[in-house]
């Protein structure tokens, strides 16, 4: 039964292992700038968290083999160097660990949270409400008009609560229920929450940003490559969470410029 | 801090009436028993939610016979509809992380077994132990009823995020007096865990008999004194965050509300208050949670392995200090569930480090338990299988930890399986082993009869190798970037992880049929299990020393007075290769700590 036991531990880790080995389930290729520093934090922990998950599953099923039902004659012995020589190993490797980890992955981080957008960075608005997310772009002026939440009125397609007729800023703004972006020009994601929690996430920009209701908050990107991507809600918005997704068009400028205007003659 | 002499006070004379003896009973282990059957009741609706969540993620147009009768409105024809998924997710994760996990390892067997293992008649303040429980069972009771009143449970997620928790119905099914009932019903449970941390900590420090020092304490007693410090200051931030959230339903305050929301094309009549500020108090006692969760599981868990292996810990004074650290970091590191929350970006960073650094302890931990095996005489049976699954899934369940604890990586993770997947396994699943391998190690103590043993290797390898095919390709799906609380994968990108989730699903059944196994134990044991003798695993700590089961004074008018360390194994005495602590008899030491 015990060896059996140790066995079946080894089986399961490294079956556990081979799918994660194998890429059998990967994040889809990254198209942003920043990306490639998430991918590579996340290869280096996945190479830590694995050594140490075989070893840790291999060396207890070694012992479990080697020391179970030794009848009553058996003398027992003491590991070598006791819990001293353990608490030193775990304090140097994992603290080691610990700090590269901690060290390296503040780059990544950083380039997303931590640098503020280049002044030529696009902006666009992107509102959350259940279960819809609505684009805004600022038009030729170049600036938003301001929100009026008690104007918000969606049979009307007024998402956003605008007043064009007393916001001069408004009048050209562009609403749109897809998202379309320039590739290689770095976009200034301007988030604002309609009603309760919400979440943007794009698994090929490799963005995920919590919409905080009450509190607008902003993310800088630039994406790389031409395609479709789905835009999808990662916070538990109510019933129709599943279903509240948008899609992401990264055009190249030219056909970003014709669905610009598109857009803006539908207004 | 002082031992007790031997003349210790009666607390409570002997229960009499029916009621007094088995309802409202003031005797811990009755106590502990009713908490048990209520974690064991609990547990069971858990998981016969869990079923029907995957057999809808499986299969999400087949009709569950009898959902219907459960929620007409909710399952039309026994088809669950997304916003009952929600709901009953919702109460999945609230009465398995609340009801079970606190409840079965701290409240039950802590209940019954602390103040045995420090050598006293019951805790000191019985009417309060009383009381802790029966509010504890009023909880749960107001969160079942959610079931049957209005629209149904709150569909929030366990986690019951602002402003969702808080707009009333416009945000929702449930969302209006279902969200009230889980307030009041955790507030309640806040409550009955705050009496429970009180008597338990007062048990430790004030009733140690003559001779139990505090580095005399067992490895358990040790882990619920330690949960206790951690419920007694977690539960308290809960408590007024659940209230202040009733208000902003009852009284129309606006803590978690910020103004000029809109819901439904109407703006919300509040204005000011702040939603992350409930993300704060919610995981300021979260995070905690899961060591409230865990930590009783690794006190368990040691002290049973190094009954089995015969032999003590390499160093129960460092496996002391690290259940210390891990509670006292786990209040440092709650923000790494708010990354991406919108809370400032620095404050990532900083709630990043403690994050990783929390890893060292739980290492420390597993390489004591690991190494200690060896040179040991290592008993297999039903408790240290269940002992030993336990080492294997918080490895499983930690190393994972390291990916979520980097606010880079979780960009990509965050709010996907891979959570999922990591939290069942290092603290429920983990904790569950916890509570088996306590449960049959324990048992013949708490009813006076052997379980079977037979039965409980069926039970075990059925959970240790079904819990692997649920929970490891949860990690995959979240690499993948499975988002979690979904109803239905209606993405594109979620179609070819279709049948992973139906892998999960046969998996999910069979390994919940096997809990079955142990419910039928459970109950056969209790009533026609053999016999058991007073001290069946020749183990050393001072509820062995008593009778099977303890007499309601717990050493029968009798105080022990404790003359050794709690785990002296494979020293030569005149009962074998241990010593009890209550034994005057000297042994050689032959495992010193180094």
């Amino acid at each position: 039964m015990a060896k059996f036991f140790a066995l079946t531990i080894i089986v399961i880790a490294i079956a556990s292992a081979v799918p994660v080995v194998m890429h059998t389930w990967v994040a889809p290729a990254d198209i942003s700038t920043h990306g490639h520093l998430i991918d590579e934090q996340m290869s280096e922990t996945m190479i830590e968290a694995g050594v140490s998950f075989l070893a840790a599953q291999i060396i207890l099923a070694i012992f479990i083999w080697q020391f179970s039902n030794r009848g009553p004659d058996a003398k027992t012995k003491t590991f070598p160097g006791g819990a001293k020589g353990l608490v030193i190993a775990a304090l140097l490797l994992v603290g080691a660990e610990v700090l590269a980890l901690g060290v390296f992955g503040v780059k990544a981080w950083a380039d997303v949270y931590l640098t503020p957008p280049s002044a030529t960075a696009l902006p666009i608005q992107v509102q959350a409400g259940q279960f819809a997310f609505y684009f805004r772009y600022p038009g030729p002026d170049k600036r938003f008009g301001p929100l009026h939440p008690e104007l918000i009125n969606e049979p009307n397609q007024n998402y956003f609560g605008l007043d064009p007729e007393h916001d001069l800023d408004s009048r050209d703004d562009i609403v749109a229920a897809e998202m379309a972006i320039p590739v290689n020009k770095e976009i200034h994601l301007l988030m604002h929450a309609k009603d309760v929690g919400h979440s943007f996430f794009v698994r090929e920009l490799r963005v995920q940003q919590d919409f905080v209701p009450g509190l607008d908050v902003s993310l800088h990107f630039t994406a790389t490559k031409v395609g479709k991507y789905e835009i999808v809600c990662t916070q538990l918005c109510g019933l129709g969470h599943y279903n509240m997704k948008a899609y992401l068009y990264v055009l190249s400028e030219a056909d970003f410029d014709g669905w610009l205007k598109k857009e803006a003659a539908m207004q | 801090m002082h031992e007790m002499s031997a003349q210790v006070v009666q607390h409570h004379a002997p229960p009499t009436s029916f009621v007094r003896k088995y309802i409202f009973s003031l005797d811990h282990k009755v106590i502990g028993k009713q908490y048990y059957a209520l974690a064991l009741v609990a547990a069971l609706c858990g998981m016969v939610l869990s079923w029907m969540m995957r057999i809808h993620l499986g299969w999400t147009n087949v009709a569950i016979p009898g959902l219907q009768l459960l929620s007409k409105n909710g399952a039309p024809g026994g088809v669950m509809t997304p916003e009952y998924y929600l709901e009953l997710m919702t109460m999945h994760g609230t009465i398995m992380v609340f009801f079970v996990l606190t409840t079965a390892p701290f409240a039950a067997f802590g209940n019954f077994f602390l103040p045995i293992q420090v050598g006293a008649e019951d805790m000191p303040f019985p009417r309060i132990n009383m009381s802790s429980f029966w509010v504890t069972f009023l909880a749960f009771i107001v969160l079942m009823s959610s079931f049957f009143v209005g629209d149904g449970p709150t569909l929030g997620g366990w986690t019951q995020y602002a402003p969702l928790n808080a707009v009333g119905s416009a945000g929702g099914p449930g969302q209006g007096l279902g969200v009230v009932l889980w307030m009041v019903s955790i507030a309640l449970f806040c409550v009955g865990q705050l009496l429970g941390a009180l008597n338990f900590i007062s048990t430790t420090l004030d009733l140690r008999v003559k001779g139990m020092s505090l580095m005399r304490l067992p490895l358990s007693a040790w882990a619920w004194f330690i949960t206790s410090c951690m419920g007694l200051t977690a539960f308290a931030v809960l408590l007024p965050a659940c209230i202040l959230v009733i208000l902003d339903h009852v009284a129309g305050t606006s803590f978690f509300v910020a103004s000029s929301l809109v819901i439904n094309d109407q703006l919300l009549p509040h204005s000011g208050g702040s939603t992350l500020l409930w993300q704060h108090l919610f995981w300021f006692f979260g995070h905690p949670e899961v060591y409230i969760a865990i930590v009783p599981g690794i006190g368990i868990v040691s002290h049973i392995l190094i009954t089995n292996m015969r032999k003590p810990m390499l160093s129960q004074r460092v496996l002391i200090y690290c259940m210390g650290a891990l509670a006292v970091l786990s209040y440092m590191v709650y923000g790494h569930h708010m990354f991406v929350s919108g809370m400032n970006p620095y404050s990532s960073l900083a709630f990043s480090f403690p994050t990783l650094v929390i890893t060292i302890p739980a290492t420390i931990i597993v390489l004591i338990w690991t190494f200690s095996l060896y040179g040991s005489k290592l008993r297999i049976n039903s408790a240290s299988l269940f002992a030993l699954g336990f080492i294997s899934m918080f490895v499983s369940g930690g190393v994972s930890g390291f990916f979520l604890a980097q606010p880079s990586i979780d960009i990509m993770l965050h709010a996907t399986y891979f959570v999922v997947g990591h939290f069942h396994m290092v603290m429920g699943v983990a904790a569950m082993f916890g509570i088996f391998s306590g449960t049959y190690f324990w048992f013949p103590k708490m009813t006076g009869r052997m379980m079977d043993e037979t039965l409980g290797r069926i039970h075990f390898w059925l959970s240790f190798v079904g819990t692997y095919c649920i929970f490891m390709p949860f990690h995959y799906l979240g690499i993948a970037g499975n988002i979690r609380r979904y109803s239905t994968f209606v993405n594109d990108f979620l179609q070819p992880l279709i049948p992973v989730h139906r892998w999960i699903t046969v998996a999910a059944l069979i390994t919940g049929a096997a809990q079955l196994v142990f419910v039928y134990n459970l109950i056969h044991s209790r009533f026609w299990g053999k016999p058991a003798p007073d001290n069946p695993w020749e183990a050393t700590s001072l509820e062995w020393s008593t009778a099977t089961p303890p007499p309601w004074d717990n050493f029968g008018g009798k105080h022990p007075v404790v003359y050794h360390d709690p785990f002296q194994y494979g020293v030569q005495s005149s009962v074998g290769d241990y010593v009890m602590q209550a034994s005057p008899e000297q042994v050689k030491t032959e495992h010193e700590e180094k």
